[in-house]
């Protein structure tokens, strides 16, 4: 894993803010005898909601985990608004939420001390995070004793009252109902309409065209499409794409 | 079977007749047990986890090590602990042999290795799930171990449990550093080395009941308290 | 929560760990389980505790582990009965002395089925050799104890060399009289025993004395004084009051006065040249 060196002190666009926009330069994953990604030029740039989606296999939790910094590319180069390594603010919500066996508020709490904030503001973030997330009521509650979908929602407050600068999100909604996905997809719209970049992979069409502003195309490890969604969904570029978007299984 | 009926007959005597004596020996055994599944756990805990979390060139042969070390005879460490408590070995000016310290020495010495490959195992495997999730939040390699540690708690408490049921029922280490000295170092498990010995099978036999009941018991106990915990906290 | 949890964890070790309090006056002394079992501690060291005010811790092993925890350090006085074995242990200057205590007998142990023939004799070498012909089961000790010195004496003395002449018939255990007893009952094979050992034994099975009184099944304890100036935390002067006590003749009388089913089985000879 690539540790946050916070006292490097690249030039970054001295407009934006820290870490973005996060450029891939010809990024591959290799895993022993397997290719996970190869080719990837990508810029990701600060406060735009892009989505990245593709067939399973395609490399799109690989994609994720490279931009947050949990995967070291074997191949190109990456960097986060000119920093070798990703700076503190960014957050990643996963699949299938992490969750440590204490109360809601606790395991919020828990990434705000590693954030070294003081607890008042800690308190303070705890209960906005929870009014957001429409939590307040179960805060006390053992995370583990949620449902599903709280506990997503509990992953994304805990994200969320970090205020990170970037926000990715590994499938969120692939093991939720129908109902507690569009939750989610409303919180996701929130926490952009503060201004925080999103980053989110999905195998849900649907979703994609519902919340893309910009669509990553990965099959295969290549990145096939990087383009506006509108564009995208009326007319993609690759045939590998269109297929996808036919619902034909590659 | 004769011998077992007079057993649990003897058994049920010595403990509604509130032996002192046995009681004694009862109360000793739970000491040094306790106390070296306590000091194993200091011990072993943080070992386990920091090999979970870490990887450093020799990993591999420390915990193969450790897993090989769970098999190490009780006598034989008894004797290793003896020849270096001994007051011709480097230990002796600290005049430990023959009494109880001696035997929670041995003891830690024999279960740590155990806490530690066992708990290594529990943790390793909830560092696959939380990893990411740590790293993400950037928790660092120290504060994901105590993290674990903590949300694993559950799954140690039966490591523990296990160490400490190797403490109490092992002979062979407190055997030789203790002395079985009568109202010194005479634990439940000696004692009933010594009634073999003299020939009263079935006081043994009654004794070594008696035994098995306080661990079970104890058992119990802790799976209850567990059960009522995770229901409280999930 | 946790700190506390962990603060109390420690303490508790430490607590645990502590040696005895040097409040406490006491001696180690290293001796033979026949000794111990036969149960004549539990009588003899209260009396002396009483007296003296001095606590006896008793390690009791065989008299050959017994000399050897003495050659390290680990006890203040040895209390066996091989005399050659201690007279060894004295010129190596690991003693000091050696004061004869008291002594008490062995007895042939056999199978009522008596394969030997031998069963009421008063002659221990003629019984013996009569095992040795007749082959029959027969369980040593083999844990170099004051009973194993004895009855490798025994054999000698019979005029047969036992390393030659052992065979499966006899069973070499390794093991204290007690779990050699017990073996000598599982397998119903003549054993030599001494005579508390045997008394208070409880899982005879089939067997019983055969040979008895011969004056070469005489068995004489010594007790020593470890040197202290070979070994410095030896407590020498709690150490001599026990000895002092136990050939005084209020510790002799003590001895004399320990009795199995009104047998006495200790006979006090201090002062004596055995």
């Amino acid at each position: 894993m690539r540790r946050a060196n916070g006292h490097v002190r690249a030039r970054a666009d001295a407009t934006g803010p820290r870490g973005l926009p996060i450029s891939l330069d010809g990024v591959g994953v290799r895993r022993g005898a397997a290719t996970l990604l190869r080719g990837v030029d990508l810029v990701v740039a600060a406060r735009t909601r892009t989505l990245v989606i593709g067939p399973n296999g395609s490399g799109k939790s690989t994609l994720m985990r490279v931009l947050h910094g949990l995967v070291a590319p074997t191949e190109g180069r990456i960097d986060w608004g000119g920093l070798a390594a990703p700076p503190r603010g960014q957050a990643m919500v996963f699949q299938r939420p992490i969750l440590l066996r204490r109360s809601a508020a606790r395991n919020i709490d828990y990434a705000l001390r590693i954030a070294e904030l003081p607890r008042a503001e800690r308190l303070r973030r705890i209960d906005g995070a929870l009014a957001a997330t429409g939590l307040a009521a179960i805060a006390a509650q053992s995370a583990r004793t949620l449902s599903g979908g709280e506990q997503q929602r509990l992953a994304i407050a805990r994200a969320w009252a970090l205020a990170p600068e970037v926000l990715f999100l590994d499938e969120p909604t692939a093991s939720l109902d129908p109902a507690a996905s569009r939750a989610i997809e409303a919180l996701v719209r929130d926490i952009h309409a503060g201004g925080t970049t999103i980053v989110m992979s999905t195998h849900n069409l649907a979703q994609a065209r519902r919340l893309g502003e910009r669509i990553v195309f990965l099959h295969e490890g290549r990145m096939t499409e990087c383009t506006d969604a509108a564009e995208f969904f009326r007319a993609p570029r690759s045939p590998e794409a269109a297929a996808f978007l036919e619902g034909e299984r590659l | 079977m004769t011998t077992l009926a007079e057993s649990v007959r003897l058994a049920l005597g010595l403990m509604a007749g509130f032996d002192a004596h046995l009681f004694g020996i009862v109360a000793l055994s739970l000491r040094v047990s306790i106390a070296s599944t306590l000091c194993a756990t200091v011990i072993g805990l943080p070992i386990g986890a920091a090999l979970a979390v870490r990887t450093f060139r020799g990993r591999g042969a420390i915990v193969a090590t450790l897993n090989a070390l769970m098999g190490m005879p009780p006598v034989v460490m008894g004797l290793l602990v003896y020849l270096m408590l001994s007051r011709a070995g480097p230990l002796g000016s600290l005049g430990l042999l023959f009494t109880p310290g001696a035997m929670v020495i041995a003891q830690t010495l024999l279960i740590a290795p155990i806490v530690a490959a066992l708990s290594r195992q529990v943790i390793e495997d909830a560092w696959l799930e939380y990893r990411d999730q740590l790293t993400s939040l950037r928790a660092g390699a120290w504060r994901s171990a105590l993290t674990l540690l903590w949300d694993t708690r559950y799954s140690l408490l039966t490591t523990v449990l296990a160490g400490f049921g190797r403490a109490v029922a092992e002979v062979g280490a407190v055997i030789i550093v203790g002395g079985n000295i009568d109202g010194v170092t005479r634990v439940m498990t000696t004692t009933i080395a010594l009634e073999t010995s003299k020939g009263d099978l079935p006081l043994a036999l009654a004794l070594g009941l008696i035994l098995i009941l306080i661990v079970v018991l104890l058992n119990f106990g802790a799976y209850a308290t567990r059960e009522w915990a995770r229901a409280r906290s999930g | 929560m946790n700190r506390r949890s962990w603060l109390v964890l420690v303490g508790w070790c430490a607590l645990a760990l502590r040696p005895a309090l040097a409040q406490d006056r006491f001696i180690v002394v290293a001796s033979t389980t026949s000794t111990e079992q036969s149960g004549l501690f539990d009588h003899l060291l209260p009396a002396f505790e009483a007296d003296t005010g001095i606590k006896v811790r008793v390690v009791a092993v065989g008299t050959g582990q017994a000399l050897d925890i003495g050659r390290r350090g680990d006890a203040d006085v040895v209390f066996v009965h091989a005399r050659s074995a201690e007279e060894k242990f004295l010129a190596e200057g690991q003693g000091v002395k050696r004061y004869p205590v008291m002594y008490n007998d062995f007895v042939l142990i056999g199978p009522k089925s008596d394969p030997a023939h031998i069963a009421g004799g008063h002659d221990i070498v003629a019984a013996l050799r009569a095992i040795e012909t007749a082959k029959a089961a027969f369980v040593s000790r083999g844990d170099r104890s004051g009973t194993h010195i004895a009855e490798l004496a025994l054999w000698k003395v019979a005029g047969i060399d036992i390393d030659k002449a052992k065979g499966p018939w006899y069973r070499d255990t390794g093991q204290g009289m007690g779990p050699a007893l017990n073996s000598a009952a599982a397998m119903n094979a003549y054993i030599l025993s001494d005579r508390g050992t045997w008394l208070s034994f409880k899982n005879r099975g089939d067997l019983e004395i055969v040979v008895e009184g011969d004056k070469r099944l005489f068995n004489q304890y010594g007790v020593m004084l470890v040197n202290p100036q070979k070994h410095p935390n030896v407590k020498a002067d709690l150490g001599q009051k026990f000895i002092d006590w136990l050939v005084s003749p209020r510790g002799q009388s003590v001895i004399a006065s320990y009795k199995i089913d009104g047998r006495q089985l200790f006979f006090p000879n201090a002062g004596s040249n055995a």
